[in-house]
């Protein structure tokens, strides 16, 4: 494994009121690494990747992203932003701007990047996601898989130095579910780094390094995909497999 | 096509089926259109034989009118006070001054509606055509002679009072309403302060206020001119209420859109200005076209601290002895212009919020599946 941590959670807490979302979560993620986390809903995955880009702020322990801490300093979470692309379960593209104009915004208005500019590299990412048809077409006239697919490379428009996905597939129909994790394969082999919150277990197994188990707010076991799925160390996480893939 | 559709199966046919579908429906319902039948049968022709076949149209001795009282309508009185009502006691050898100025906000208007130019330079170009607006009605530059504002009424004046009361009670109200949700204690209080206070009082008070009170505030010597004190009370008062409107556009953007745009590394005022306020105020539109009808309308309240507002003008004309009693008249021709500009107003919402369904709602969706 590559020494370089461009992730790294030392000793994370996080509470929504009296509720403890995330305890004492230590985690590093190299350069380039693909992490796969999943466990049952409301055990902190979602929780714990929006700690990494700062839409939750953690309340005790250290979130390092880059080589900068995560604080109050807006400046510096808006900056790690920037180099962080997200991708949300409901896409989240905004209804009031084309494909491309979503592609284009953050490049032009964070990126001071010429719009000409930002428009080529717009065109090219959508071709990427193989929908360079669908450019001029509002989020709502598109189908959910391509709504993600756009949402990725809205994502990838910053060039990123790491992607977070929050459960992706989970809003799709199941015809839609296949688009989109051909397009996470195909980044994953291009090297980028990922942290990936999902439910698709295939994806999992062909593409994670390691796959992070959590429930209840800790991260309960990490091992790499064929040992994690072979021989799970813990009964939750035996548990949970049993339950996901039981049927 | 993979399978044939069936074509839809025709209901009852013709103008008869129509009738007996819509109108003659039931008892209550057939009762019910004889007798608005009976009604309208007893009221439109007297009045359409008042208002236009015996109507008085042009006439510059009100005798003629006298004359027809009581069968026929006295357009006339309308005709001869036409610049009365238009300008005023605005100086009559400058009538071009706010009839062009009438022309530029009409201008104003026409470009905002059209959605090719919403952009950041609109607020430029209306900076621009409110400027000429006031260099045409002040004067006193440009060879124009001055003309004090005391003189400036009638239609003029309605819609100097709506046009600038809108232009900057808009942008106030946004920043009012994004003040009241904002996470800063000092701002939120202040501006939920501003709102519930302004909301909380007639508009009626408020022009008395700043007409009657806040003169006695002002250190001696200092005047601040009688048209824009109510001009100030009346953008405060829009603000607040228009403010409340923006908000709630603002509670219709689902938290997601917030979280994009962080998630992009966008600053707060980016985020505002290019992804919440764009949808934010296109919800809006229905309430907030609703609200500018009714600060249009509102204008008129400004006869209270004495300015001729086009109501106001009316009223006056009709003073004068030749032409007393043909009240009815008058109130009708100002009733149609003010039912002019606000169903315009009200046409072009119903117009905008079909066009942006069209294109960015999911019931957009279909269009697009055909397209496909």
């Amino acid at each position: 494994m590559p020494d370089q941590a461009i992730i790294e959670l030392q000793g994370v807490n996080k509470w929504f009121g009296a509720f403890q979302a995330l305890k004492n979560i230590d985690l590093k993620v190299a350069r380039g690494e693909k992490i796969v986390v999943c466990g049952p809903s409301g055990s902190g995955k979602s929780t714990m990747i929006r700690v990494i880009n700062r839409l939750e702020a953690h309340q005790s322990g250290r979130v390092l992203v880059d080589g900068t801490e995560l604080t109050d300093d807006l400046r510096a979470v808006e900056t790690i932003r920037s180099e962080v692309g997200m991708v949300f379960q409901q896409f989240n593209l905004f209804p009031h701007l084309t494909a491309l104009e979503n592609l284009t915004l953050a490049p032009i208005w964070v990126r001071k990047m010429p719009k000409r500019e930002a428009e080529a590299l717009a065109l090219q990412l959508l071709e990427r996601v193989r929908i360079p048809e669908q450019a001029h077409k509002y989020p709502a006239q598109l189908s959910g898989g391509q709504q993600q697919r756009v949402a990725i490379a809205r994502a990838l428009a910053m060039r990123p130095k790491i992607m977070l996905f929050d459960e992706p597939t989970s809003a799709l129909d199941p015809e839609m579910i296949k688009e989109v994790l051909d397009v996470m394969v195909e980044l994953a082999r291009e090297g980028m780094t990922m942290v990936v919150v999902t439910h698709e277990m295939g994806f999992a197994r062909t593409v994670a390094d390691r796959v992070c188990f959590m429930d209840a707010g800790e991260i309960v076991e990490t091992a790499p995909p064929a040992e994690f799925f072979g021989a799970p160390r813990t009964e939750r996480a035996k548990l949970f497999l049993s339950q996901i893939l039981g049927h | 096509m993979s399978t044939l559709a069936l074509p839809r199966p025709a209901g009852a046919p013709g103008a008869l089926g129509w009738l007996r579908a819509n109108l003659f429906s039931s008892w209550p319902n057939g009762i019910l259109t004889l007798l608005a039948l009976y009604l309208l049968w007893r009221m439109l022709p007297p009045f359409v034989d008042w208002a236009f076949l015996d109507a008085v149209w042009s006439a510059t001795d009100p005798k003629a009118c006298r004359a027809a009282k009581g069968e026929g309508a006295c357009w006339a009185f309308v005709a001869e006070k036409h610049r009365f009502i238009l300008f005023g006691t605005y100086p009559y050898e400058e009538h071009w001054r706010p009839a062009l100025g009438i022309l530029v906000m009409l201008a104003l208007y026409t470009v905002s509606a059209l959605r090719r130019f919403w952009r950041p330079r609109l607020a430029l170009f209306w900076l621009a055509g409110l400027t000429v607006v006031g260099v045409l009605m002040w004067g006193g530059v440009f060879g124009l002679r001055y003309v004090e504002n005391e003189r400036w009424g009638g239609l003029m004046l309605t819609l100097l009072l709506a046009t600038f009361g809108l232009a900057f009670a808009f942008p106030l109200s946004i920043l009012l309403a994004l003040g009241r949700r904002s996470q800063l204690p000092m701002v939120r209080g202040f501006c939920v302060g501003y709102i519930e206070l302004i909301r909380g009082v007639p508009l009626i008070s408020l022009l008395f206020m700043a007409s009657v009170m806040l003169p006695l505030f002002l250190p001696a010597g200092v005047t601040i001119d009688k048209l824009l004190r109510a001009q100030i009370a009346m953008i405060l008062f829009a603000a607040a209420y228009l403010a409340e409107v923006v908000r709630g556009g603002l509670q219709g953007i689902p938290r997601g859109q917030y979280e994009a745009a962080d998630a992009l590394g966008l600053s707060y005022w980016k985020k505002t200005a290019l992804v919440v306020l764009p949808q934010a105020l296109r919800i809006s539109i229905p309430p907030l076209v609703n609200t500018f009808i009714g600060f249009f309308k509102d204008t008129s309240l400004v006869v209270i601290i004495g300015l001729f507002d086009l109501l106001t003008s009316i009223k006056v004309s009709l003073q004068e002895p030749a032409w007393t009693g043909f009240g009815v008249e008058a109130y009708i021709f100002a009733s149609l212009v003010y039912f002019v500009f606000c169903y315009t107003m009200s046409r072009y919402s119903q117009g905008l919020e079909r066009d942006l369904d069209r294109q960015e709602r999911p019931g957009a969706r279909m269009g697009a599946l055909r397209d496909a």
